[in-house]
């Protein structure tokens, strides 16, 4: 059996809301002095509250990590996933050594590196090469070390022109390469990623992609942070689902990923005009903007009866030239997949110029049970690779009538079926 | 009872690193610096380095500067305040005292921005803070050479010149690294103090550059220490830079007195404020991400 390289013991963060401390002496001096003489802080902010609340007089906190307890064994990619503002970020901030816990305490075996953000300390008047050196030093390693790789540092980045220039004439793009590919020869024995794989470029993305792999093949701990379940899925083993500070959920990360998926409480309606929010992706190629639900007579519905087969229409406009096919999936409220459709490859893909705006349409088969389902619409370019997803989408199936008796199906999907009156064998 | 003796062997298990809510006033991590030696003198090239590039003159800079501040020292305060200067031409009197303030103004005004400066990269990775003002200490070392080098140059012109009274340089040029060295720590421990009490008050950082600024006038830069009162000596020597300045002219010049006692005091200074200020970074250091 393998060690435990981390061990989270009961670990808890507290914030404080607003601003900590006043920022200047004179009123911090002026609080104080009202402190004690028994009156009322000048400079507090909520007055009001704070003659019916007296917590208010300490500030307002809440527990940012409440109560964690979890270990990482040797040679496990965990994939730590949760909602903005659920402790995710702050977990790895405690990790990496950048700020400390309130409460409990977290013991590491073997050195650690953290990828918060790749290409940070690079010094704008430094060159490429000058900031891989200083890059790496900043992370933990060795001159000596970095010596031995930097050729492949460079390889790995594809920047080798312009490594000599310095890098404030680099692209945001570049910098992220050249960073990432520092990062990616550090060779901890735990590394700590935190949504790295959202910059670059599609090949750019993939080569990260294959690096942690490697990493993780290597037979050293990764802790994986990304909004994107589809790289959390192919790289991690088991997950954690954390929710308000706590860990809601903990195992095998197919199941992880569905109970975040089926617990994500804000939805997309249809009909609706696609919130920011929705949009997995940075859309630089394509937005879809708008999904619209109607029935076979084209009239727009919210919800169709069982058994009534529906049209969705899907709406999107080109950000700039580029060619894809659309697919449609259908999930369950456990975050079961029914079923997934796909523009036919019999069809032409989607091409399309900058600021064009078109519109397909789908005639579903519905095959759905009675219930609240959920809809992700995915836009992928040629590659495969998915440049808009829409999730979430609220797809809800009305009981066809109350006197029908499909409230005794039950599973995924409806099977249509008859019944014939019994037949008597022998009496 | 088996139960508790497995978990206590599980506990003594030994962990390379314990990540938890409390740490020792005094626990530097010292190990962690050296590991991260390398970093250190980085700092001091990318400094180095980035100080000079877009610049015509490049390391020049650092010796028009004192320069420039030595005249006009010398216009203002010996031409026209005509200040005493214990004998000595004013030019390598003002140049004197304006290397050895300047190592540590210098020092000081870097050090203590610390938290502010850097604070973006503290909130990515974790590396030992103290690398940073480190680096300050030692890339401002290279600076007085070079300013060092322009003052005996200057030194041994005047030495050879034709001035009345001319400097006399002496057995006490050997404590040099020592004062180096006290300056070195004063600055630190000062500008660590400084860079974390602004991470809360911002005002302290406006306090700094116009309180170095009366801070020079409290030590012997444009004038010797003779000219003050012995009744107020006691107290103008609690000014651990005083002693320094004074020791430094002496040894070069051959002016100034200062005594055992009064380095002594200086001494005490030094350490008081950098062991208060070793305090204060230790604790600004655990949280400052969540304050700054």
């Amino acid at each position: 059996m393998h060690k435990s390289v981390i061990k989270v013991e009961n670990l808890s963060k507290e914030y404080r809301f607003g601003v900590i401390g006043h920022g200047t002496l004179y009123k911090d001096v002026q609080s104080w002095c009202a402190r004690i003489r028994g009156k009322e802080d000048p400079n507090s902010k909520v007055t009001l509250h704070s003659l019916q609340s007296s917590p208010a007089l300490t500030g307002e906190r809440f527990w940012a990590l409440k109560d964690i307890s979890f270990d990482v064994k040797e040679g496990q990619v965990l994939g730590i996933i949760g909602r903005n503002g659920a402790g995710k970020s702050t977990l790895l901030k405690i990790l990496s050594r950048v700020t400390t816990p309130t409460e409990g305490q977290i013991k590491i075996r073997g050195r650690i590196s953290s990828l918060l953000e790749v290409g940070t300390g690079f010094h704008p008047e430094l060159t490429g090469r000058e900031n891989v050196y200083l890059n790496g030093m900043i992370h933990g390693m060795t001159k000596a070390e970095i010596k031995n790789k930097f050729d492949e540092i460079v390889d790995f980045s594809g920047i080798e022109r312009f490594i000599d220039t310095p890098v404030k004439r680099y692209s945001s793009g570049m910098n992220v390469r050249l960073g990432f590919a520092v990062a990616a020869h550090l060779e901890p024995e735990i590394l700590i990623v935190d949504e790295v794989l959202a910059v670059g470029d599609v090949e750019f993305r993939q080569k990260c992609m294959g690096k942690m792999q490697d990493v993780s093949d290597g037979g050293r701990t990764v802790l994986f942070v990304s909004h994107r379940m589809s790289a959390i899925r192919e790289l991690c083993q088991s997950g954690i689902l954390l929710e308000a500070g706590k860990i809601v959920h903990r195992g095998p990360i197919d199941e992880v990923v569905d109970k975040y998926l089926a617990s994500s409480s804000s939805d997309q309606n249809v009909n609706e005009d696609i919130l920011p929010r929705m949009h997995y992706y940075d859309n630089t190629e394509l937005e879809i903007y708008r999904i619209e639900m109607l029935d076979t007579d084209g009239r727009m519905i919210s919800a169709p009866k069982m058994n009534q087969d529906f049209y969705l229409k899907i709406f999107f406009k080109f950000i700039k030239p580029c060619s894809f096919t659309i697919t449609v999936s259908f999930w369950d409220a456990n975050g079961t997949l029914l079923g997934r459709i796909a523009t036919p490859d019999k069809m032409a893909r989607m091409t399309g110029n900058k600021d064009d705006v078109y519109t397909i349409t789908v005639k579903v088969n519905n095959v759905f049970l009675a219930g609240n389902h959920k809809i992700i619409v995915t836009a992928r370019d040629k590659s495969d690779m998915a440049i808009d997803q829409v999730r979430n989408i609220s797809f809800k199936v009305l009981p066809a009538s109350i006197k029908e008796d499909e409230a005794h199906q039950y599973g995924v999907v409806q099977i249509n079926s008859e019944w014939r009156a019994p037949e008597i064998l022998t009496s | 009872m088996v139960y508790l003796m497995t978990e206590r062997y599980e506990d003594s298990e030994k962990w390379d690193l314990v990540i938890g809510p409390k740490r020792g006033w005094f626990d530097l991590r010292l190990k962690d610096i050296w590991l991260y030696r390398d970093l250190v003198f980085h700092f001091v090239r990318r400094d180095f380095v980035a100080f000079y590039k877009q610049t015509i003159l490049g390391p020049l800079w650092y010796i028009i500067q004192p320069l420039l501040t030595t005249l006009v020292f010398t216009v203002i305060f010996g031409k026209v305040a005509r200040i005493p200067t214990d004998n000595i031409p004013p030019f390598i009197f003002y140049l004197s005292g304006t290397v050895a303030w300047g190592y540590f103004s210098n020092c000081l005004k870097e050090t203590s921005d610390t938290f502010i400066t850097n604070s973006k990269i503290f909130g990515k990775v974790y590396f030992p803070r103290l690398t940073v003002p480190l680096s300050v200490v030692i890339i401002n070392m290279v600076k007085f050479g070079i300013q060092f080098l322009l003052f005996l140059g200057f030194l041994v012109y005047f030495i050879a010149g034709s001035a009345p009274v001319k400097p006399k340089p002496n057995l006490y040029i050997l404590l040099l690294p020592v004062l180096l060295l006290q300056m070195a720590i004063l600055s630190l421990g000062a500008g660590i103090l400084i860079s974390s009490m602004t991470t809360k008050y911002r005002d302290i950082k406006f306090l700094v550059g116009f309180g170095l600024q009366l801070w020079m006038y409290a030590t012997p830069v444009v004038y010797p220490v003779s000219v003050v009162p012995e009744r107020f000596r006691f107290f103008y020597m609690l000014n651990p830079i005083a002693s320094i300045v004074e020791t430094f002219r002496h040894a070069f010049l051959g002016t100034g007195m200062v005594n055992g006692v009064e380095i002594l005091i200086s001494w005490g200074v030094t350490m008081l404020l950098l062991f208060s200020g070793i305090i204060l970074f230790n604790r600004v250091d655990k949280t400052f991400m969540d304050t700054v």
